[in-house]
């Protein structure tokens, strides 16, 4: 008797859990020929609103955490997604079309990026912090401090801009966008690529195993043209990374409804991935915060 | 004597008894009203009209209860449009402080009678409710003895009310149930039709402190006492759902079933009430999304 087929069905991951959208909506997830490969859930402007509540609520936990405690936690991610790398090669191959040696090629380079921010964790403060001479009886120190929720664009991947046929957006983009704002102790909404969502989709399961605190990332498949301008102007969103937002016209919009409430706003780039990446990422979203302490008290 | 206690046992023992499942199907089904837009506006005007804002802790301190005093008077300073919430509700022993502060603008109500555990003496309860109403209280929330319902001692628990409610003088009277403790609807009912026939004005679910508190069920079977106790009587009473409503959207299903329960007399600030302290800033955010087409966040109303 031939075994009935376990199809998935694929969902968000908001708070820590994995829900259908809000709306019931769903769109077809396609490879690199256009085949049929899967049913996403669709959100909505809603699933980015409890998204933002959820990222809030996870903010005061996660960012009071030592620097040490989450960089083992992100070093977990990097260990779980190394035993999951067969899953992700082969939907990253499904979805890109690319060969398998350039596609392990690009899976390794994303698990290297997560241990990369990792080692990060309790060193950029370091470098990014200072002490500072000032004239007077006074120890002056600035120590980079969390931004609090941002809203992230993936890169997209697929059919879309000029790096579309490297591959590099729907899992390697991913994470070089998210967890540089994970490790400084922010939390994200991050609106994944919307024509290559799958290996995102199980990025969020290995992120859910990894003692990642629920609520830190969600991540959300759609459209990020629907999705994204929700986040702009949501009032307790404090920044947005428009690096996924291929239409000029809507990454300007974006960047201006952000300055509503001031939001930190990174503009849209086209990076090559696989390049080794600088503390820009992790510069951006933290705030300087700076403390006079008396000497000889 | 006897006979009196036995007439108020055959009335409330001969009520018919609640269809839980019924009643909580029924509500759910009332929970799944979608109402948008202009009317979604309306609602929350109404809800926020309808908070009795309360600060009930052993922590609360004049400075504290001033300023919730404050938001009361302007639930959201940047907006004039916005109603006052309908009262403040505190412990006895502010309820000078919110005077000082509202004046005669707001209600103001104290819960008394040993809240919330309503276990002491009569003459304290009375003397409580007396101190409060001299303070300045213009609405007490009593407690009722629970052990005495429990037991089905009605007998005591209906003078008690008598009594508070004499205490109060011009006062309006809210009796708090405490459903949580009760354990059946049929002793919801039981329990609002006593209070009803000791002279309540008002019924009150929970006192916030139990868990389960307010539940859409347990209101909706408060709704049709009142209704059914002025069918019978011809005196209205109003009711007060408190404790676990934090939402715009939980407040508005409540509204949802006071207008499919009740019709439109209920829909009011002088026959509704939400005790409640976090639902006040989730209705603000709310109406601020509706103004100004965007989500907003904790950021803009206050803590407290």
């Amino acid at each position: 008797m031939s075994r009935v087929e376990v199809r998935k069905t694929h969902k968000l991951y908001i708070g820590g859990a994995f829900p259908r959208s809000e709306s019931g909506r769903t769109y077809e997830a396609v490879d690199a020929k256009g085949r049929f490969l899967a049913n996403m859930a669709k959100a909505s402007r809603k699933d980015g609103r409890d998204a933002v509540l959820a990222a809030r609520k996870a903010f005061g936990g996660w960012s009071t955490r030592t620097p040490y405690n989450r960089g083992q936690i992100l070093y977990r991610i990097a260990e779980v997604m190394e035993g999951r790398r067969d899953q992700l090669t082969t939907q990253l191959r499904e979805a890109e079309g690319l060969s398998p040696k350039r596609t392990e090629a690009v899976v390794d380079a994303a698990v290297d990026r997560v241990v990369w921010y990792a080692g990060w964790a309790d060193k950029y403060a370091q470098v990014l912090g200072n002490a500072n001479p000032v004239s007077g009886p006074f120890f002056n120190l600035s120590s980079p401090e969390p931004t609090g929720v941002v809203a992230i664009v993936a890169p997209q991947g697929g059919g879309a801009g000029p790096r579309a046929a490297d591959g590099q957006g729907p899992l390697l983009g991913l994470v070089s966008t998210v967890l540089p704002a994970i490790t400084t102790g922010n939390t994200v909404v991050v609106v994944a690529s919307e024509a290559h969502p799958i290996p995102a989709v199980t990025l969020a399961e290995i992120m859910a195993t990894s003692d990642l605190p629920s609520g830190v990332v969600n991540l959300l498949t759609g459209s990020s043209a629907e999705i994204a301008p929700w986040l702009a102007t949501h009032s307790d969103v404090n920044g947005l990374d428009l690096t996924g937002v291929d239409d000029p016209e809507l990454a300007r919009t974006l960047e201006s409804d952000g300055a509503e409430n001031l939001k930190r706003v990174r503009r849209p780039s086209d990076e090559d991935w696989l390049r080794e990446p600088t503390l820009s990422r992790l510069e951006q979203w933290v705030e300087t915060k700076t403390v006079w302490h008396p000497i000889g008290v | 004597m006897a006979s009196a206690t036995q007439s108020l046992r055959r009335t409330l023992e001969g009520l018919p008894g609640v269809d839980a499942v019924g009643v909580e199907a029924r509500a759910a089904g009332l929970g799944t009203r979608s109402i948008k837009t202009t009317s979604k506006q309306w609602a929350i005007d109404l809800a926020i009209s309808m908070v009795d804002l309360t600060t009930l802790e052993g922590a609360d301190t004049p400075g504290k209860v001033r300023a919730l005093s404050s938001k009361a008077l302007r639930p959201d300073p940047t907006d004039s449009t916005c109603p006052p919430v309908a009262a403040v509700c505190v412990y006895p022993d502010m309820v000078s402080t919110v005077r000082e502060v509202v004046g005669d603008r707001l209600h103001v109500a104290a819960v008394a009678t040993a809240f919330p555990s309503g276990r002491a003496a009569l003459d304290v309860k009375l003397a409580d409710t007396q101190d409060a109403v001299e303070a300045g209280a213009d609405e007490v929330d009593m407690v009722i003895d629970r052990g005495a319902f429990l037991r089905g001692d009605y007998t005591r628990v209906h003078d008690e009310i008598v009594a508070v409610k004499e205490a109060c003088g011009d006062a309006h009277l809210k009796v708090i149930l405490e459903t949580g403790e009760l354990q059946t609807y049929d002793n919801v009912r039981r329990a609002s039709w006593l209070a009803m026939d000791a002279g309540a004005d008002f019924i009150k679910t929970s006192t916030g402190k139990i868990q389960p508190a307010a539940t859409l069920p347990v209101t909706l079977v408060m709704l049709e006492a009142v209704r059914d106790y002025r069918i019978a009587t011809g005196r209205q009473v109003g009711v007060k759902p408190a404790g676990g409503i934090r939402t715009s959207k939980d407040a508005i299903k409540y509204l949802v079933t006071i207008n499919e329960t009740c019709g439109d007399d209920w829909l009011s600030p002088d026959w509704f009430r939400f005790g409640a302290s976090s639902l006040l800033n989730d209705l603000l955010l709310q109406r601020q999304k509706m103004i100004t087409g965007h989500y907003s966040g904790p950021d803009y109303v206050t803590l407290d």
